[in-house]
């Protein structure tokens, strides 16, 4: 089958997405002007949807796995793993949990304390649901009933070299303290694709230099990854798991705890790598 | 004792209450509430003069560290301080104003103190936080007061908030308050009522921070429900809700500059040094990161709830003063 083909298949595979009524059917806490108490708005998140629907359906042809373990409602955490040099998958999970549902679901994913400093990603983030990554403001909305998303592995994960795919960095405690505080169940997501997206690696030592957090080259130009290559996302939701416990535990205990969810997303990984045919389709 | 409020004669004797910074505008609203409203008796403490006041509202034009001011207190069973007379104005000299600023609050304490005055009011800032790019969107009143790091015009009003949290855990027998609001609107001078009554303010291209406004009139009624005995503590007073700086801007029809952030700062440094622009460039980071902050422990504790919604509040801008 040829590539013409192949397209043409794929496009009529595509589903049509009620964009502006799953936005509707959004939970929003807005006030007069529009804007909730983290600075989204319906208005602008409409805009960004279609964006991301198109990179979801038709760049990255994106599917998702387990849609069932998405809670249509009530406080949850998703846990990811984070790869691929760009943050595009925080951005298709996010599309996934808006458009697979039968209930549009809203993601907010916690982002670097960096961000807030770059011109126009400052605000157009915090518009499209986004926030700042601070314990403050994950137990904000938990306690709001609401949807965050976290990266245990945070740069660690997203920068780390290609070699090095597939395998998960450090768990980061944070994300426990905050579940078990919170009462939360914690829906475990393996990431497949992303690690393609830019083969990177990492030159450390000019990061340092330019005091960025990472400085990945891939071996194509431009050399840095600016634009993902269009490798197929999969998504692979797992079993809410609710775990128990004192929030202030000591370091160790809340370690094993973090490493049962750890390891939970190795296993989908891996069961996703298993089941994947190709990088691209 | 001057919390007696029945007086020899039987009749309850009127609560006496000292407002520093009774002149500025803020001052006036506050005392007229204070006067009218609840039959407070009134003594202003300001180097600045008060035309125009009712007869009896009586006006000590004198400086803080003077004997004078400490003579108001020891003459007479004052009921109550509330402080407001926190000098920030970005054209005089700063080790002056540090001065009449510090020595003052220290002062003002010390005989507060001494002559047993048993409520003081201090009315602080939620910029004392600080507006940074880590700040979680709400910080609670425990959160450390960071400003003075970027901004040394701030450093009077934390080192100030600073003193009156000490002594609001030495002096037991003293009900301290500080009071946090967010940017308080209308028709007063104050860095965000100046910078929301500029035509075409500055703003930073590519930044729209979610910003917290306060009506005057709100910010009063704190200080009032803070006057009721048994509330002590430290305080955030916030507005109706939380909108970005570019809303605010475009429901008061403003047509905002947009300067790229790495020049802002030689620009408008250079223009406040003109005179074209009153911008102080110190607050700049205002117009750029969020700093807002939690309100619920004022409305649990001292029962504050904002009586002006939002477009109300954007619009006291308007009003005449």
């Amino acid at each position: 089958m040829g590539l013409l083909d192949r397209l043409h298949q794929l496009r009529r595979a595509v589903p049509e997405d009620d964009i502006a009524g799953r936005t509707e059917a959004l939970v929003v806490r807005g006030n007069e002007f529009g804007f909730d108490e983290f600075g989204l708005s319906r208005e602008s998140f409409r805009g960004a949807a279609h964006v991301a629907r198109w990179l979801y359906r038709h760049y990255f042809r994106a599917s998702a796995f387990g849609i069932e373990h998405i809670p249509a409602s009530g406080r949850v955490l998703f846990v990811a793993n984070h790869s691929g040099q760009l943050p595009f998958d925080g951005l298709v999970i996010g599309a996934a949990c808006f458009l697979e549902p039968p209930k549009p679901r809203l993601v907010r994913s916690m982002v670097e304390y960096f961000v807030p400093t770059v011109p126009f990603a400052s605000y157009l983030l915090a518009r499209w649901g986004q926030i700042i990554g601070t314990p403050e403001n994950c137990r904000r909305l938990l306690a709001a009933d609401e949807a965050v998303l976290v990266f245990p592995e945070g740069a660690r994960g997203i920068s780390k070299n290609f070699s090095k795919r597939y395998q998960l960095a450090e768990f980061g405690k944070g994300f426990m303290r905050l579940a078990l505080e919170m009462r939360a169940p914690i829906v475990p997501i393996a990431v497949i694709g992303a690690e393609e997206q830019a083969p990177a690696i990492n030159l450390k030592p000019l990061a340092r230099l330019l005091g960025s957090p990472s400085f990945p080259v891939v071996p194509y130009p431009p050399f840095v990854p600016l634009v993902p290559l269009p490798v197929k996302y999969r998504l692979y939701f797992g079993e809410p798991i609710k775990l128990t416990g004192d929030p202030d535990d000591d370091d160790e205990v809340l370690d094993e705890k973090a490493k049962i969810v750890k390891h939970r997303i190795q296993s989908m990984i891996q069961l996703g790598l298993r089941e994947r045919e190709h990088v691209f389709w | 004792m001057s919390s007696g409020d029945i007086a020899e004669s039987g009749r309850p004797r009127p609560r006496k209450v000292v407002i520093t910074g009774i002149a500025g505008r803020l001052g006036r609203i506050v005392a007229r509430r204070l006067h009218h409203e609840l039959d407070w008796q009134i003594i202003g403490l300001d180097r600045r003069p008060m035309p125009g006041r009712p007869k009896d509202i009586e006006h000590h034009e004198v400086d803080l560290r003077s004997k004078k001011a400490r003579d108001v207190f020891r003459i007479g069973e004052v009921d109550a301080l509330i402080h407001l007379g926190v000098m920030h104005d970005p054209r005089a000299r700063p080790a002056e104003i540090y001065s009449w600023n510090i020595t003052g609050t220290t002062k003002l304490l010390e005989y507060c103190q001494a002559y047993r005055v048993p409520k003081v009011v201090l009315l602080s800032s939620a910029n004392v936080y600080g507006p940074r790019p880590d700040n979680p969107q709400f910080l609670t009143e425990d959160a450390p007061l960071l400003a003075a790091q970027r901004f040394p015009q701030m450093r009077d009003l934390v080192e100030i908030d600073h003193l009156v949290s000490t002594f609001l855990w030495r002096a037991q027998n003293v009900e301290t308050v500080i009071l946090r609001p967010v940017h308080i609107v209308g028709p007063v001078h104050n860095a965000p009522s100046n910078y929301l009554r500029i035509e075409r303010p500055p703003i930073l291209l590519g930044f729209d921070p979610m910003v917290q406004l306060v009506h005057y009139q709100d910010t009063a009624d704190a200080i009032v429900a803070a006057l009721a005995p048994g509330r002590r503590g430290i305080y955030n007073i916030v507005g109706p809700g939380e909108v970005p700086l570019s809303a605010v801007l475009k429901e008061l029809g403003r047509e905002p500059v947009q300067i790229p952030h790495p020049v802002a700062r030689p620009i408008l440094s250079l223009a406040f040094r003109l005179g074209i622009s009153s911008f102080p460039v110190a607050e700049l980071d205002f117009i750029r990161y969020v700093c807002m902050v939690d309100g619920r422990r004022a409305a649990a504790e001292l029962g504050f709830r904002p009586r002006f919604g939002l477009r109300e509040t954007i619009h006291a801008i308007d009003e005449p003063a």
